[in-house]
């Protein structure tokens, strides 16, 4: 089909030189370069663009802009396809595939739209009211529903997309690129400013990209627009972001501004993000965000073919497309006067301007008048009609107050209506600064008031309309914020602006209709939730008097869209129901994002493996050469379990367990946390943080130490060693390290100054292999000749220097599994040659590596905890039946008071204890509850839970561990651990499986 | 999204910092003295105002030192940075510092006990 019917010849900025392809709904429709989605759209006469919320009305494109609340479109496909995309927004590019939203089974003929007959039986509230018995159906109930009012449809599978974030630092940042912001920008960049200037749309302009009315300088609106662009454009430290949301206003002029970089090309380039997240600082903010025109709340207002009044000006004059052949105006004010004289020199027919006013007295007036157009002054549309499009409307005289239509109806045709019922400033970001905004009569809108931070408001956002304001306002906020960080202000001296006069406004909040409201048609006020003025009304009678409570009775405000043509019209007619005014009535916090965001651009490019930084340590190529799994420890990936080949888990852990007390096991142990603390005051220190006594500790030893915080409960635990009278070497858990050294440095900091310590973080500066087993010493003594490793000169929990396998090394005498075990530290960088070295020399020992799973179960076995397994932070050393760790004599240590306090003494705490199962071969999963009496369902009383379980191949048999209430009062008795499906029963033990004499230390 | 002003190394994002609750909480030199009530409000009890509020916060990823802060917490504004140790020297500073309930506790007695001798 030819097509674009509605494009008006010789009109708009679009490049007729360059038709573009597009499909809606599967049909082929052409436009052109310049076209937004909805432009094209109505070029080709398609009005009909979706289907509403709740009521499935037909709907068409309202606005021409972001505010849009019903052409909202589910744009792409496969992946990319996206959701509730505003057709206003959509810039046309060849081959767009756009498709509506909430039809079934098409956009004519949508099964859903019988909820429009059943409207008396969906008032507002109604699925508080109707669904909430029984409880139990509520999953039923919320299917049925969210089938029922849905918007688009989410993709499934991985944004093939890539986001890109940017940091940075301005001095003056300009929300919004229409007069007042271009004037800001001129005004600071021409101090010397660095200025970032952002617009939500793909030109500078704002509002004069729709207006042909208006001059400046002697030369139409846009020409001077086109030139200060240049001249910014020319300057080194100005940024024009295009398509560029300013999404977010943060504390401390912390702003994100959301770029749209690739979004309106066919084919991007591979180099650019899809979008770009810029994060700002600004030492000034200027906001010149203009302001939305509000539809006139009258029966019947939502049918294709009605828009505002600006957006029919925006369609003809910048896009050169007709919204229909007779386009009548309905308006409280001059703004349609506007629109009416721009059709009628575009040659698009008029049908007339409906005023609610009963008398109009201006230069408008008289031009409309003067091009022959028929004015009803002091009348009002009481009803429309048109299933899929507007084709008539009812027009009524106004009795004089306003509240009644009287008289006779007279039908007008029309194929397209223009709505306005006057501006409301977009001061969304002023208030998301936490300004304080303040109710004008003079517009019937919030304005800014009083300021919270180092921002300045310009032009329409501002409250100031008119094109002359607008320019003078941003000029003087520019130089404000230019002044304000040091530059010399500009002087620019006023500029000639001719424009139309716009005169007064006569708020009607609600039209009249031919019936009293709710009984011939519906006034809506909220067009994407399908919330009408009765709603409004039955909300208020129902009681709601919180503007909060308001919003979620009704939903007013709460779409996509978050109420920016209705949130005025919904307060203002809460205000008349109540009997208070507007600002009694009070406003809803406007919170970001200012328009709805891509959730990849927040993630940007921390996805997939830059998520969060993963540590290896030196031997980790071994390791994957060897076939080891691994598991996530913190951020370190450690081997896990090396399986042969056929085996399975369990049979290769079994293997490894076995090993390490039969022969040699290895274990790379590089990830414990390491601290080097040294300073004369560090066995002070080290006596303080600990709970046992670490003044006596003789160089060269290494004692086991419990930390606890300052309410008793257990934080971290290790080996720490004395490597000289002031150095020691201390070792944390492996996820719990950097917790560790900060709060070393709290305390240094913060409590003992006077202390004079100082502590690194060694962690990534040595390499640990950790040998076990009764042959490691034989082992060890292959490659270590330097160090007598015998019981008596190298002791249990005592350090040697010396070197192993040719490396300079620190050697541990200390043990993990019980066994006889040697820990390795060597310089990272030999910490894979010396694993080797152990590997080649431990194969005529039958050396086995070991992961972290064997390493658990081998330390089970012996009873000893896994600080962050056996405790979750309410754990006491005495619930771990640790007592003996704890100093009697220190006056002081971190959590010693807290100890006594009757909360941690009282008897029937939580202990740990062992667990045997009565069927040696069942393994209790770890986290299962364990009940004393059990009962055919839930509740029961829980008097503990599993925090380690394993199959024990050294025991031969399965053995737990598990925090119960008074658990050692219970030694054995048999407890019950219910499961879905199966229940399990244990007997309670001490939490030691394995070696009891502890004979094995020593080889 | 504060901008803070860290002694040591300038204007940095609140990103950087890690906050470390209420400042000024002495540690009680003899808790054994205290009773029970009296240590839970030492180890417990933090002010949550609405306005000047005195805090701890930490340059965590940046040079690791603690410092103290007076911040407005209904606007986020922050009033004054000052050293560990010390104690606030603005008006506000000195007005929150005596207007909390602490000054006077036991618990804070107990820590201040030990100062004279």
């Amino acid at each position: 089909m030819s097509g674009q019917g509605f494009r008006v010849k010789g009109a708009g900025d679009v490049d007729r030189a360059a038709p573009l392809k597009f499909t809606f709904d599967g049909r082929k429709y052409e436009g052109y370069r310049g076209d937004t989605l909805a432009s094209a759209l109505l070029a080709n006469g398609v009005h009909l663009v979706g289907r509403s919320f709740k009521y499935h009305r037909p709907r068409g494109i309202m606005s021409a802009g972001s505010e849009e609340p019903n052409a909202l479109i589910q744009l792409g496909d496969g992946h990319r396809s996206e959701p509730n995309i505003r057709a206003t927004r959509i810039e046309l590019r060849d081959g767009l595939v756009a498709e509506s939203q909430n039809r079934w089974p098409s956009l004519k003929f949508d099964i859903g739209s019988v909820n429009n007959l059943l409207h008396r039986f969906l008032p507002s509230g109604f699925y508080y009211k109707t669904f909430m018995w029984p409880a139990s159906w509520w999953m039923k109930y919320e299917h049925w529903i969210r089938r029922a009012a849905g918007l688009g449809k989410a993709p499934t599978g991985r944004d093939p997309d890539r986001y890109e974030k940017r940091h940075g630092h301005v001095d003056v940042l300009i929300a919004g690129g229409g007069p007042a912001g271009l004037a800001a920008a001129l005004a600071a960049g021409r101090a010397g400013a660095r200025v970032l200037l952002a617009d939500e749309g793909s030109e500078f302009g704002g509002a004069l990209l729709a207006d042909r009315d208006q001059s400046i300088d002697g030369v139409p609106a846009l020409d001077w627009v086109r030139g200060v662009v240049a001249e910014l454009e020319a300057m080194p430290e100005v940024t024009l972001l295009r398509r560029a949301t300013v999404t977010g206003y943060y504390d401390h002029n912390y702003i994100t501004v959301l770029e749209r970089v690739t979004d309106h090309l066919g084919d991007a380039p591979d180099h650019a993000p899809r979008q770009r997240l810029w994060k700002l600082r600004a030492k000034r903010m200027v906001l010149a965000a203009g302001a939305i025109e509000r539809p006139l709340v009258f029966a019947d207002n939502d049918r294709p073919g009605i828009m505002l009044s600006s957006a029919a000006r925006a369609y003809v004059n910048r896009f050169g497309v007709a919204p229909g052949r007779r386009v009548l105006m309905f308006t409280n004010n001059d703004d349609a006067y506007r629109t009416a004289l721009a059709l009628k020199a575009q040659g698009v027919g008029v049908a007339g301007i409906v005023d609610v006013r009963a008398k109009v007295e201006s230069e408008l007036a008289q031009a409309v008048s003067d091009a022959g157009i028929t004015v009803h002054a002091g009348h009002a549309i009481v009803a429309t009609r048109g299933s899929l499009r507007v084709s008539s409307v009812d027009v009524m005289r106004l009795t004089a107050d306003g509240a009644t239509a009287t008289g006779m109806a007279r039908r007008i045709d029309c194929d397209a209506i223009a709505v306005s019922g006057g501006w409301t400033p977009s001061v969304h970001l002023f208030s998301q600064s936490a300004g304080k905004l303040r109710w004008s009569e003079e517009i019937a809108a919030f304005i800014p008031d009083i300021s919270v931070q180092n921002e300045l408001s310009a032009g329409a956002c501002n409250g100031a309309f008119s094109l002359a304001d607008c320019l003078e306002q941003g000029f003087t906020a520019g130089g404000a914020a230019a002044a304000a960080n040091g530059f010399e202000a500009p002087v620019i001296d006023a500029l000639a602006v001719e424009e139309p006069e716009i005169g007064d406004r006569l708020d009607l909040w609600v039209v009249p209709g031919r019936k009293p409201l709710g009984h011939a048609g519906k006034h809506f006020v909220d067009f994407q939730n399908d919330v009408t003025a009765a709603d409004v009304h039955l909300a208020a009678r129902e009681g709601y008097r919180s503007v909060e409570h308001l919003k979620r009775y009704t939903t007013t405000g709460m779409g996509t869209d978050q109420g920016k043509t209705s949130n005025i019209n919904a307060l203002a007619i809460m205000g008349e129901v109540l009997g208070a005014n507007v600002p009694g009535v009070g406003h809803t916090t406007f919170r970001p994002p200012y328009t709805p965001s891509t959730i990849g651009a927040y993630a940007g490019r921390n996805i997939g493996d830059l998520f969060d930084p993963v540590r290896s340590t030196a031997m980790d190529a071994w390791h994957r050469e060897a076939g080891a799994k691994f598991e996530h420890v913190g951020q370190w990936m450690r081997a896990w379990y090396y399986p042969k080949t056929g085996e399975t888990m369990r049979q290769a852990v079994d293997r490894e367990v076995l090993a390490a007390r039969a022969s040699v096991g290895i274990l790379d142990a590089t990830t414990l946390g390491k601290i080097d603390i040294q300073g004369p005051d560090a066995a002070e220190f080290l006596n303080r943080v600990y709970t046992n006594a670490w003044l006596k500790l003789a160089p060269g030893r290494a004692r086991y130490g419990l930390m606890l915080k300052e309410d008793g409960m257990v934080m971290d635990d290790g080996v720490t060693v004395r490597l000289a009278e002031d150095h020691f070497h201390m070792t944390t858990t492996t996820g719990g390290a950097g917790g560790v050294l900060d709060w070393l440095e709290e305390w240094l900091q913060t409590e003992w100054p006077d202390l004079k310590v100082f502590c690194s973080s060694v962690t990534e500066q040595w390499a640990v292999a950790s040998i076990c087993g009764p042959k490691c010493r034989e082992l060890l003594a292959e490659l270590c000749t330097d160090i007598d490793l015998s019981n008596e000169a190298f002791p249990f929990m005592s350090i040697q220097t010396g070197t192993v396998a040719g490396i300079p090394a620190r050697v541990f005498r200390i043990s993990f599994t019980g066994e006889l075990s040697f820990e390795i530290n060597v310089p990272r960088r030999h910490g894979l040659t010396l694993w080797k070295a152990l590997m080649a020399a431990g194969e005529k020992y039958d050396i086995c590596p070991y992961g972290t799973e064997a390493m658990h179960v081998l330390r089970a076995e012996k009873g000893f905890i896994i600080v962050g397994q056996e405790t979750d932070g309410t754990v006491t050393p005495g619930d771990l039946c640790m007592d003996w760790i704890v100093s009697k004599k220190k006056p002081d240590f971190i959590g010693k008071r807290a100890l006594l306090r009757p909360d941690i003494v009282k008897v029937d705490r939580k202990r740990l204890v062992g667990l045997l199962t009565e069927d040696p071969n069942e393994v209790i999963p770890e986290g299962a509850q364990i009940v004393e009496r059990l009962l055919p369902e839930p509740p029961m009383e829980m008097i503990g839970h599993v925090t380690s379980s394993y199959y024990s191949p050294n025991c031969g048999r399965s053995i737990a561990m598990a925090l119960v209430k008074g658990g050692l009062e219970r030694m054995g008795e048999t407890l019950t651990i219910p499961l879905s499906g199966k229940t399990i029963k244990a007997v309670v033990t001490e939490a030691r499986f394995f070696d009891l004499e502890g004979e094995r230390a020593d080889g | 999204m504060l901008l803070i002003d860290c002694p040591w190394c300038g204007p940095r994002d609140d990103a950087e910092f890690h906050y470390g609750g209420e400042a000024h909480i002495l540690r009680p030199r003899d808790a054994a003295a205290l009773s029970d009530e009296e240590f839970a409000e030492y180890l417990f009890m933090q002010q949550n105002p609405k306005g000047p509020h005195l805090e701890r916060w930490s340059h965590a990823h940046g040079c690791r030192r603690w410092f103290n802060m007076l911040r407005n917490t209904a606007t986020n504004e922050i009033l004054e940075i000052y050293p560990m140790g010390e104690k606030p020297r603005s008006e506000a500073g000195k007005a929150a510092y005596e207007a909390n309930w602490r000054r006077g506790s036991a618990a804070e007695a107990n820590a201040l006990s030990g100062e004279s001798s």
